[in-house]
């Protein structure tokens, strides 16, 4: 684009994703894998116990597990929420994407070039690239409101009317869905859409890793974002 | 001046004992305390007499069957000979013109002072020609019927919410009675039809205490309709060990476990029917055998099979459901990313070549 843009960077290394992030990140993966093992198994139980009723509870520690990671989820995320602000510019990207710079969506467009095989090379960004930032922002982030919101409103079914659960959650979610089982079928269906998104972040993270001028898993462990090569960082000014 | 509750039902052959037993009934029903009884009986005695026109319109008068096979026989005497000394084209003993003009009577002389009961619901389609009462159609009854009452109860889930005749594709666009009559309180009593000793309650505490019972967002009374079958089911503990009838007369069948995978819609169905029962306490749908099948939710016929756990989905015009879907797209994502990777990596090594 400019001349900068030839500009030799000689910087190897830059912090990227803080302690907070890395640790909301993985204790996240791990409350989703077992909020939708468990939650499968909740729609579609396992093959019945024998023996007598009381000395089985398969069911009610199915339950347990998923209620135990859907606190785990919804605390995280609001903590991850105070993080965008309390964090560094990184943190916000996924949360706060810039959705009215016409300069974010030309590199929207590029990555999804770059994704189609259309252009050789992919950009070079210190946090996430745009479309990462997008798909972020409006699969996973969003994906994950709904969860949160038609999980707890499922939830307040439970420990019934008056509970805060009840009161904040299923006293609207359930008429706005028309029945408790529409709830269900939803918090169903968006499930299935989690994983998808779950199944493409995990290809793509390894495909950058590979075929990307950065490094993409090791940095969400240890925070630092290495370079392969020397040549300008998008958004760097320097 | 206008007779008192407590008049009518002397008039109407019922002995103070009887009477004090019904208020003491009512009060237990209701959930109230014991002193309750009390205020029941003082009121009744007081308060003239407020007059109900229970209007039928596309239904199937289950409602009506159910509300006269009450379990307390009082309480069914008492606002049975109540109801019917107004309109209830049912059961009353008039009929043709002389029962119409009731509802005009009723109307003038009690404006803004008596009840309308609905059973069933006005189609609206062909200017609501569905279904005609005394020659008119019955939307039009129900709007001038309802026009100066004080408060309507839409009785079971067809004034409630359509139930089956607005199944889809719903030709005669049968509509619950709150999205034609927007301007007064309602309470609605679901069920297909609701349990006959919740009805007597509600009717009771409204004429009593002249006011609704405490409502849910949805306009139902709580203290019937704010737990899930689920909630109180006798199965439960089959539930939460993980015992499941996995088909139609197998052990777990006999050995009475939970019929969750059979398609029970107790979970997420709001109802008393887990504690009250039917038929006098008898036995309820579970209790036979058979799940249930959400009676008493929002379009519970539109929600696929009711021996089915997961929700009939079939938008995209194939037999489907949450992971049938969502299985499907993951495995096209995955075949679509494998693809992908493969051309990647074909990519990668032509261009390592290059170089
Ligand atoms: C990524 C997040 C989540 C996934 C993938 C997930 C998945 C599922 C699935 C597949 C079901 C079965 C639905 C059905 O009845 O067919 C379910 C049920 C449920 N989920 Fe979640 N869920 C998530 C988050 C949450 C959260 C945050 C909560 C809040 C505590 C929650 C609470 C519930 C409850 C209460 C049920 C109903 C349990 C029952 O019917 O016994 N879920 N979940
Ligand atoms: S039989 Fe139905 S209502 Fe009873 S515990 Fe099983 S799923 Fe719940
Ligand atoms: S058990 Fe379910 S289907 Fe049966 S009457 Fe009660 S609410 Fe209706």
């Amino acid at each position: 684009m400019t001349s900068k843009a030839a500009r030799v960077h000689a910087e190897p290394a830059v912090y990227v994703y803080e302690v907070p992030v890395r640790l909301w990140h993985w204790v996240n993966a791990l409350a989703i894998t077992v909020l939708a093992v468990t939650g499968y198994f909740i729609g579609s139980p396992l093959p019945s116990m024998p023996g007598e009723a009381i000395d089985n509870f398969l069911m009610g520690y199915i339950r347990f597990a998923h209620f135990a990671a859907g606190y785990v989820v919804a605390i995280g995320f609001l903590f991850r929420i105070y993080w965008a602000f309390m964090g560094n510019e990184h943190a916000r990207q996924i949360i706060l994407p810039p959705l009215f710079s016409v300069e974010w969506w030309k590199g929207v467009m590029h990555e999804v070039r770059w994704y189609l095989f259309l252009t050789k090379e992919p950009k070079k960004y210190i946090g996430h690239n745009p479309l990462a930032q997008l798909v972020m922002y409006v699969v996973f982030f969003w994906g994950i409101v709904f969860m949160i919101v038609t999980g707890f409103a499922l939830y307040g079914e439970g420990t019934g009317m008056g509970s805060w659960q009840y009161e904040m959650f299923s006293a609207w979610v359930i008429p706005l869905f028309g029945q408790s089982q529409d709830v269900h079928t939803w918090h169903h269906l968006i499930m299935w859409y989690i994983i998808v998104f779950v199944i493409i972040h995990v290809y793509v993270a390894v495909r950058e890793d590979i075929m990307s001028r950065q490094s993409i898993i090791s940095s969400m462990i240890s925070g630092w974002r290495t370079f392969k090569d020397t040549r300008r960082i998008e958004g760097d000014e320097f | 001046m206008t007779e008192t509750f407590y008049e009518v039902m002397r008039r109407q052959g019922i002995s103070r004992r009887s009477f004090l037993k019904f208020c003491s009934l009512t009060a237990a029903a209701l959930g109230l305390g014991p002193e309750f009884a009390g205020k029941i009986a003082h009121a009744m005695e007081n308060k003239p007499r407020i007059p109900i026109l229970w209007l039928h319109g596309l239904e199937c008068t289950c409602c009506s069957e159910s509300f006269i096979r009450s379990a307390h026989p009082l309480a069914k005497d008492v606002i049975l000979s109540m109801v019917s000394l107004d309109y209830d084209d049912t059961i009353m003993a008039a009929s043709g013109h002389q029962a119409e003009a009731i509802v005009e009577e009723i109307v003038e002389k009690y404006k803004g002072n008596y009840i309308v009961a609905v059973e069933g619901n006005p189609p609206l389609n062909e200017d609501g020609m569905y279904c005609i009462i005394g020659g008119k159609p019955f939307v039009e009854q129900l709007r001038y019927a309802t026009e100066h009452c004080k408060a309507i109860i839409s009785w079971g889930s067809c004034a409630s919410y359509g139930c089956v005749q607005a199944a889809r594709p719903n030709p005669t666009q049968a509509t619950p009675v709150h999205k034609v009559i927007t301007d007064k309180p309602i309470i609605k009593v679901p069920g297909c039809p609701p349990i006959a000793e919740v009805m007597t309650a509600v009717v009771t505490y409204m004429l009593t205490f002249e006011r609704m019972p405490e409502l849910d967002r949805q306009g139902r009374p709580k203290m019937f309709y704010s737990q899930r079958i689920h909630d109180k089911c006798y199965r439960r503990p089959h539930f939460d060990a993980g015992q499941f009838v996995e088909s139609w007369d197998d052990e777990g069948a006999r050995k009475g476990y939970c019929l969750y995978k059979m398609g029970c819609k107790g979970p997420t169905t709001y109802n008393a029917c887990s504690t009250i029962r039917w038929n006098e306490g008898t036995s309820f749908p579970i209790q036979a055998g058979h799940g249930c099948i959400g009676c008493s939710e929002d379009g519970f016929w539109d929600k696929g099979s009711w021996y089915a756990r997961l929700t009939d989905i079939n938008q995209f015009g194939i037999e489907s459901n949450a992971d049938a879907m969502g299985g499907g797209v993951a495995a096209v994502v995955g075949g679509a990313v494998a693809a992908h990777a493969a051309v990647s990596a074909v990519k990668r090594a032509a261009n390592k070549g290059e170089e």
